[in-house]
């Protein structure tokens, strides 16, 4: 080995440099790692509050503060911010590149300065994005769909080309994990030995690597359309706009896998070692993954029933969509039954992986609904489906990466977080999030249209709830970050290395770790989770 | 962390095995990112045919606008260029760096040559009023009408289908010409490498991977050249 002796001044990965610049120019993925929990923290309070905004202008029927035109960009920020700058890098990017390395006895990634040119991308396209608010907004929704963004307000060819650009920050950490995951195991890891967390990246990996590309080009295409005029997405040029929902789908459904996939992977760690069980059909967990990405990119019509597609178009797609439902509810299955009869302590990751399983199964079911055709006619563009996705991403994906955030804290900083306050956070984040999406489901089977400024005085009721459930499922996320903050220098020295008794291999080595993970590479012998 | 420079030619990475280990990864990550190119040009090459089939005349009636001369030098000149990188690259993994420089400037030139003829195509197009962006499409049918094969086609159909076709053409020309000037970056920087004798028959993989790069641009012009000028 030609690489220097790197342990001997400091002891761990966060304290061995010094300096801004030996932050933002360092290449371990560990530091890399942090560098996203601090931005990515940043824009989920950002997305946040524009969220709690949007609930507070609809506590009346009437405008409250927010004109029309307001409102519309207020709501096209939340939904790009959490879909891109959040829910997307989120798990893959902070979790993800912080554990991988190690789960699977890895100095690091294949491409350590791919990895640092990916946070970048995320940088520059999060700027790009955000300077359309100076251009005067956004009002498309997040999905940009033709004509309409083709012709309104400047700004959109800032969003979407900040799209294209974290765009690229997401395959560059796709391509790294495959890389990683297939080339850099330590001897006797075999892929059957790779914790699910690591099955899970890399099942997103593909996603990423292969859909995203199309996405790319879509927005592109639709920069073109802007600034050229070409027309190619414009019915009264010979353009079809449907194609654009085509496009644009073909990315996006995919694109809700890669943001619930490793929130998957999370669970499966967290519920494996909170129940001190191993975890129950491993390989039935490990494939389900696999499998929901592979049908991932031929369920995208779903997005399109009411759009002009044939009727055996729909019927198709809404079959295949149904379909996604059977390795969900494998991987839900094979959580109770490790639950089952086991050891559990509720600490604060474990109730949000219990959060998880709640709401996630109330997220999958409706999603049942949404994906048969003719009750999707009646649903389509209701508050249903706003409750329905909400209770996927936020209930789903965010629970999961709360749940992975709190797991995983230890391990990255080397100090516990108040277990107790931790705790209350989760609470308060179940309450509120049902408080606020419940009555949403009511309100959009009885027909309430999403993206709406006002509404009909019958829905009063139900708005008020939901914003009052805002404000606690709000509260609940700020003071969980508060908590993480705050004990990531003020908390408790960790007195041991593994405080969980979790069965993995990152666990075996000291928290925080050394700057290269591993003084030596170990060689693995066992079945995953048998570190004990 | 200050990790000590690695002189690549004799030694690997801190974080792989061995030189082999790594060199194995590189081009892993390079063909995954080939297979986003693919599917990125995959979505244009969708558009094409969705709208080929629904403006089937007027697709016929682009495509014979085009001059296929000019497409054919193109594709010779991209086949020759694909032969020199293969040819540049095998001379780095045995070892000669100044042969393998000379190879790449060839490339280079024939990628220069390339987009010198691309720039002769583009602007005759644009005389013709033919770029569907801005105020410059304002088609010459007589143009048109002289190129084609068979006139009675343009008789039922409408220039706004004609538009449809430049659209793709230039989309799909330009982003390939985009890809083209990124090969042409990447080969200034193997060259410099290269002229520094930064290989050995151990460690190739940048002159390995730009190699790919090259080859699935060619590709990808293989595939247009038929779909935009022949059929």
């Amino acid at each position: 080995m030609s690489a220097t002796d790197t342990h001997s001044h400091g002891g761990n990965y966060i304290n061995c440099e010094k300096g801004l610049w030996s932050w933002l120019s360092t290449i371990d993925h560990k530091r890399i790692a942090l560098m996203y929990f601090v931005s990515i923290m940043f824009f989920f309070l950002v997305g946040g509050l524009f969220a709690v905004l949007l609930r507070l202008e609809l506590l009346t029927p009437e405008p409250l503060f927010m004109t029309g035109d307001m409102y519309n960009r207020a709501m096209t920020l939340h939904g790009s911010i959490m879909v891109f700058m959040v829910i997307v890098p989120g798990v893959p990017a902070l979790l993800g590149n912080f554990a991988l390395p190690i789960m699977i006895g890895a100095k690091d990634v294949a491409f350590p300065k791919l990895n640092l040119a990916s946070w970048y991308c995320l940088m520059v396209g999060a700027i790009i994005a955000f300077l359309s608010l100076f251009w005067g907004g956004v009002d498309t929704g997040w999905t940009f769909y033709t004509p309409y963004s083709g012709r309104s307000a400047d700004a959109v060819t800032m969003v979407v080309l900040g799209a294209f650009v974290m765009g690229f920050s997401s395959i560059l950490t796709g391509v790294n994990f495959i890389v990683t995951v297939h080339k850099l195991r330590a001897p006797g890891m075999t892929m059957m030995r790779m914790p699910l967390f690591v099955w899970s990246l890399y099942a997103t990996a593909i996603i990423q690597v292969i859909a995203t590309p199309v996405l790319g080009i879509t927005l592109l295409l639709l920069v073109f359309e802007r600034v050229f005029g070409i027309g190619i997405f414009d019915a009264s040029m010979g353009g079809d706009p449907v194609l654009f929902q085509h496009f644009f789908w073909f990315y996006s459904h995919p694109a809700v896998y890669i943001m619930i996939i490793p929130a998957m992977g999370i669970v499966s760690e967290v519920i494996a070692t909170f129940s001190q069980k191993t975890i129950f059909g491993y390989k039935a967990i490990a494939f389900s993954s696999l499998a929901i990405s592979a049908i991932s990119f031929l369920v995208w019509g779903h997005h399109m029933f009411v759009s002009g597609q044939s009727a055996l178009a729909g019927s198709i797609f809404s079959v295949l969509t149904m379909l996604v439902g059977v390795p969900t509810a494998i991987k839900l299955f094979n959580w109770v039954a490790t639950m089952y009869r086991g050891n559990i302590t509720l600490t604060t990751p474990m109730l949000y992986a219990i959060n998880f399983l709640a709401l996630f199964t109330i997220g999958g079911v409706t999603g049942l609904f949404l994906a048969a055709f003719n009750i999707d006619v009646h649903l389509h563009d209701t508050y249903f489906v706003v409750a329905h996705f909400h209770y996927t991403m936020l209930g789903g994906a965010l629970m999961g990466f709360f749940a992975g955030l709190f797991y995983w804290f230890p391990k990255m900083t080397g100090r516990m977080y108040n277990e107790f306050q931790g705790k209350i956070s989760a609470i308060m984040t179940f309450v509120g999030f049902n408080l606020t999406f419940i009555p949403q489901f009511i309100m959009g089977s009885q027909g309430m249209p999403r993206r709406y400024h006002t509404y009909d005085g019958i829905f009063t009721p139900f708005h008020v709830t939901s914003t009052v459930g805002s404000w606690i499922v709000a509260s609940g996320f700020i003071f969980a970050i508060f908590i993480m903050a705050r004990d990531m220098f003020k908390g408790k020295k960790c007195e041991e290395a593994n405080p969980w008794g979790a069965t993995t291999l990152e666990w075996t080595i000291p928290s925080p770790p050394i700057h290269e993970n591993f003084k030596e590479i170990p060689t693995v012998t066992g079945r995953p989770y048998e570190y004990r | 962390m200050s990790t000590a420079k690695v002189d690549r030619r004799v030694d690997h990475s801190h974080h792989f095995s061995s030189m082999d280990a790594e060199h194995e990864a590189g081009k892993q990550g390079v063909w995954l990112f080939m297979a986003t190119e693919i599917m990125m040009f995959g979505g244009l090459f969708a558009g094409y045919f969705i709208y080929r089939f629904k403006f089937h005349d007027m697709y016929i009636a682009g495509g014979d606008s085009l001059d296929w001369k000019l497409g054919a030098l193109n594709t010779l000149v991209l086949l020759f260029s694909s032969f020199t990188m293969a040819q540049a690259v095998t001379e780095t993994m045995k070892g000669n760096n100044k042969k393998a420089l000379k190879l790449v400037i060839i490339t280079t030139l024939c990628a220069l040559v390339f987009l010198v003829v691309k720039y002769f195509e583009y602007t005759a197009k644009i005389h013709h009023g033919l770029f569907p962006g801005f105020d410059l499409w304002n088609p010459d049918m007589d143009y048109i009408s002289s190129k084609i094969r068979d006139v009675s086609i343009l008789e039922n159909t409408s220039p706004a289908n004609l538009r449809l076709f430049y659209v793709l053409y230039f989309a799909m020309t330009g982003l390939h010409g985009i890809h083209i000037l990124i090969g042409i970056g990447l080969m200034v920087w193997i060259m410099k490498r290269l002229k520094n004798n930064e290989f050995s028959p151990k460690y190739y993989t940048a002159v390995e991977g730009v190699g790919l790069y090259w080859h699935i641009v060619d590709i990808i012009w293989i595939f247009l050249f038929p779909l935009m000028y022949l059929i």
